[in-house]
C-alpha cells in the first residue's frame, strides 16, 4: 500500500486535511525506491536532498496559492537537463555532465510546484524500445522483472508503474512514451508537436520529438500535459496555439463520437490477445455511444524505413556536438584534434548510436541523399497526408500501442530489425506530428496492454475525453503489480 | 544499395567521426546492409512531385529584437569543460 495509488485530486484532498505533508509525499517516494528500485533500476540519479528542502518550502505555502499538482512528486526522463542534477542520457559520452540550466519544461514543474525526485534511465539518447541500450542499467517491467520496459522511456513508465513516483516526464519520437506505456500498464501522452517545448530536452530528432507525460490515471496526465505545455521563445518550433483546460474535457460523454480503426493496425504481427483486447475497447465505447468504422492508412507500411532514415539522419547531425570539448567524456592520450574526435565518440557511444549516426551519415551523403532522405521526406508526406484525410472524417483514430506485450530482456538485442518492429503502430503518428496516448486495456498472460487513441493536431483535449471515459467505464489501470506490495 | 562493403562503413565512420575497429566494420557493414535493404522498399513508391515534408506544423521563422541580454557567466560555461586554461577551452594541437 502506497499513498501513490491515488489520483493527485486525492492527494490533495489529503494535504488540505492535513493528514499529511509534501514532506510526507516526498519522503514516500523515497521509501519507494529504497524499497523497490533494486529490482526495477529505474533511477539513474536522485535529487533527495534538494528535493526534501524544497518539500519543506513548500509546505508553507497556503493552500488558496497551490494549483492542481502542487507538492507532488515526479520523476524526469535523463535526456532533460536539470541544472545542477546530473544527466547523461544514459550514455557514457555524458557522465559526470552537470547542467547549467533547467529545461522548459523544469522550469513549468517548479513552476507548479511539482518535486523532482529523480532521473530516469532510458536507451542510450532515447534510440531503443527496451531500455537495454542504456550504458549504465537495464530497467526491468514491474509486471515481470524478466521482461524489458519497454524504450526508450522504459524507466518514465516503470517508476510509475511501481508506484515509486505518481508522475514521470518521457520523450517521444517514434513511441517512446506509448511503447513503454503500453508495456508497463500506465497512461503515457505523446502531444502534437510542438505543443511542449523542446528546450532543455536533448535532441534525437528534432522533427519529432515531444516531451509528455506518464501518469496512472487519465486525469493526472491531463492536469499535467496543461502543467508543462505552452510557447516559448527558446523553442522556435513550439506553436504558438492557446493550452486548454485539458481536465475540463473530460466530461465523461462519447456520444455520436466517430472512431476511425485502420485495418493497418490489426493486422500481420498483431497477438490475438491485443487484437482481441482493442475490438473488446471498441465495444466499450459503442456502448457509450461512440460509432466506429474501418479505414485505410496505405502508406503505413512505409513509416519504419521512412522514421529510420530521417530519425538516423537528424539524430547524425544532432548528436555531432558531442565532441568531448565542451562538456561529457574526453578521451586521452590522443595526438591531435581528428583523433579525440573519433576516439571520444567511440569510446562514448554505445552499438545502437553508433550504428544510427552512421545510417544517418550514410542516407545524408552525396550520392545517397535523393535515394534515402529525400525520398523518405517524400513519404512522409504521404504518411502524413493518410492520416489527415483519415481524421477529416473522424474525430479519433483508435487501434493497439504495440503488437505484442513486453518481450524478455536479451530476445531482440542481436537483431536491430526485430527490435524496431516493437514501433511499427508509433512511429506513423511521430511523423504525421499528431498527438495519441497510450492506455491500460487488457492483460495477456499477465503483461499489460495498451490502446492507443489517435487525434488530430492540437485536439489532446478529444483523445483525454476518450481515453477518460473508456477508463470510467474499465477497471484495468486500477491493477497494480506484485511488486507494488513489495512482495 | 543492398551491399554495403566494408570500405564503404570505414568511409561513412571517417565522416562520423567514429573510430571502428576491423570487426565492427564487418559487423556494422551487415547490419547497415539489412536496415538500408529494408529501406529499398520506399522505391516502390512513386513520389515523383511530392513535395518534401520536413517539418509537420506551418512555421515561419521566429524573429527578436536584435538586443543584447546577458547570458551565462563564462564560470558558468566552463564548469563541464575538462581541459581549459585562462578562461579558456584547451584542445590537442589541430595542425601536425
Amino acid at each position: 500500500m502506497t499513498l501513490f495509488e491515488r489520483s493527485a485530486k486525492e492527494l490533495q484532498a489529503l494535504l488540505h486535511s492535513k493528514e499529511i505533508t509534501i514532506a510526507d509525499l516526498t519522503k514516500e517516494a523515497y521509501d519507494r525506491v529504497d524499497k523497490l528500485d533494486d529490482n526495477v533500476q529505474a533511477f539513474l540519479a536522485l535529487n533527495k536532498e534538494k528535493a526534501t528542502a524544497t518539500a519543506a518550502e513548500l509546505d508553507k505555502v497556503p493552500f488558496e496559492e497551490r494549483g492542481p499538482l502542487f507538492g507532488l512528486p515526479i520523476g524526469v526522463k535523463d535526456n532533460i537537463v536539470t541544472e545542477g542534477l546530473e544527466t547523461t542520457c544514459a550514455s557514457k559520452i555524458l557522465e559526470g555532465f552537470n547542467p547549467i540550466y533547467d529545461a522548459t519544461v523544469v522550469n513549468k514543474l517548479r513552476e507548479a510546484g511539482m518535486v523532482t525526485i529523480g532521473k530516469l534511465n532510458m536507451d542510450e539518447f532515447a534510440m531503443g524500445s527496451s531500455n537495454e541500450n542504456s550504458a549504465y542499467k537495464t530497467t526491468k517491467n514491474p509486471w515481470a522483472l524478466d521482461r524489458v520496459p519497454g524504450g526508450s522511456s522504459g524507466a518514465s513508465a516503470a517508476a510509475v508503474a511501481a508506484g515509486e513516483v505518481p508522475f514521470s516526464l518521457g520523450s517521444d519520437t517514434g513511441g517512446s512514451i506509448r511503447q513503454p506505456a503500453s508495456y508497463c500498464g500506465v497512461v503515457g501522452m505523446k502531444p502534437t508537436y510542438g505543443r511542449v517545448s523542446r528546450f532543455g530536452l536533448v535532441a534525437f530528432a528534432s522533427s519529432l520529438d515531444q516531451i509528455g507525460p506518464i501518469t496512472r490515471n487519465v486525469t493526472d496526465n491531463a492536469l499535467l500535459l496543461e502543467a508543462i505545455s505552452g510557447l516559448d521563445p527558446h523553442d522556435s518550433t513550439s506553436a504558438d496555439v492557446e493550452v486548454p483546460n485539458f481536465a475540463a474535457a473530460l466530461t465523461g460523454d462519447v456520444k455520436g463520437l466517430r472512431i476511425a480503426v485502420p485495418k493497418e493496425y490489426l493486422g500481420e504481427g498483431v497477438s490475438e490477445a491485443v487484437r482481441q483486447s482493442v475490438l473488446d475497447a471498441l465495444k466499450v465505447l459503442e456502448n457509450l455511444g461512440a460509432t466506429w468504422e474501418e479505414v485505410s492508412l496505405p502508406h503505413s507500411k512505409y513509416a519504419l524505413a521512412t522514421y529510420y532514415i530521417l530519425s538516423s539522419s537528424e539524430a547524425s547531425s544532432n548528436l555531432s556536438r558531442f565532441d568531448g570539448i565542451r562538456y561529457g567524456f574526453r578521451a586521452e592520450n590522443v595526438q591531435n584534434l581528428m583523433e579525440l574526435y573519433k576516439e571520444t565518440r567511440s569510446q562514448g557511444f554505445g552499438d545502437e548510436v553508433k550504428r544510427r549516426i552512421m545510417l544517418g551519415t550514410y542516407s545524408l551523403s552525396a550520392g545517397t541523399y535523393d535515394a534515402y532522405y529525400k525520398k523518405a521526406q517524400q513519404v512522409r508526406t504521404l504518411i502524413k497526408e493518410d492520416y489527415d484525410k483519415v481524421l477529416a472524417d473522424y474525430d479519433v483514430i483508435v487501434g493497439p500501442t504495440a503488437p505484442t506485450p513486453a518481450f524478455k530482456i536479451g530476445e531482440n538485442v542481436e537483431d536491430p530489425l526485430t527490435m524496431y518492429a516493437n514501433d511499427i503502430l508509433t512511429i506513423p503518428i511521430n511523423l504525421a506530428g499528431v498527438p495519441a496516448i497510450s492506455i491500460p486495456c487488457g492483460f495477456e498472460n499477465g503483461l499489460p496492454l495498451g490502446l492507443q487513441i489517435i487525434g488530430n493536431y492540437f485536439d489532446e483535449s478529444t483523445i483525454y475525453r476518450v481515453a477518460h471515459a473508456y477508463e470510467q467505464a474499465t477497471d484495468f489501470h486500477k491493477e497494480t503489480p506484485q511488486i507494488w506490495e513489495g512482495k | 544499395m543492398a551491399e554495403l562493403t566494408k570500405e564503404e562503413v570505414k568511409h561513412v565512420a571517417h565522416l562520423a567521426r567514429l573510430a571502428i575497429t576491423e570487426e565492427e566494420a564487418e559487423k556494422f557493414a551487415l547490419q547497415l546492409a539489412a536496415i538500408t535493404d529494408f529501406a529499398e522498399q520506399l522505391k516502390e513508391l512513386d513520389t515523383t512531385n511530392v513535395v518534401p515534408t520536413t517539418h509537420v506544423l506551418p512555421l515561419v521563422n521566429v524573429l527578436r529584437k536584435d538586443e543584447a541580454i546577458k547570458g551565462l557567466d563564462r564560470e558558468v560555461m566552463m564548469l563541464n569543460v575538462k581541459e581549459q586554461e585562462a578562461g579558456q577551452v584547451k584542445v590537442p594541437s589541430i595542425m601536425e
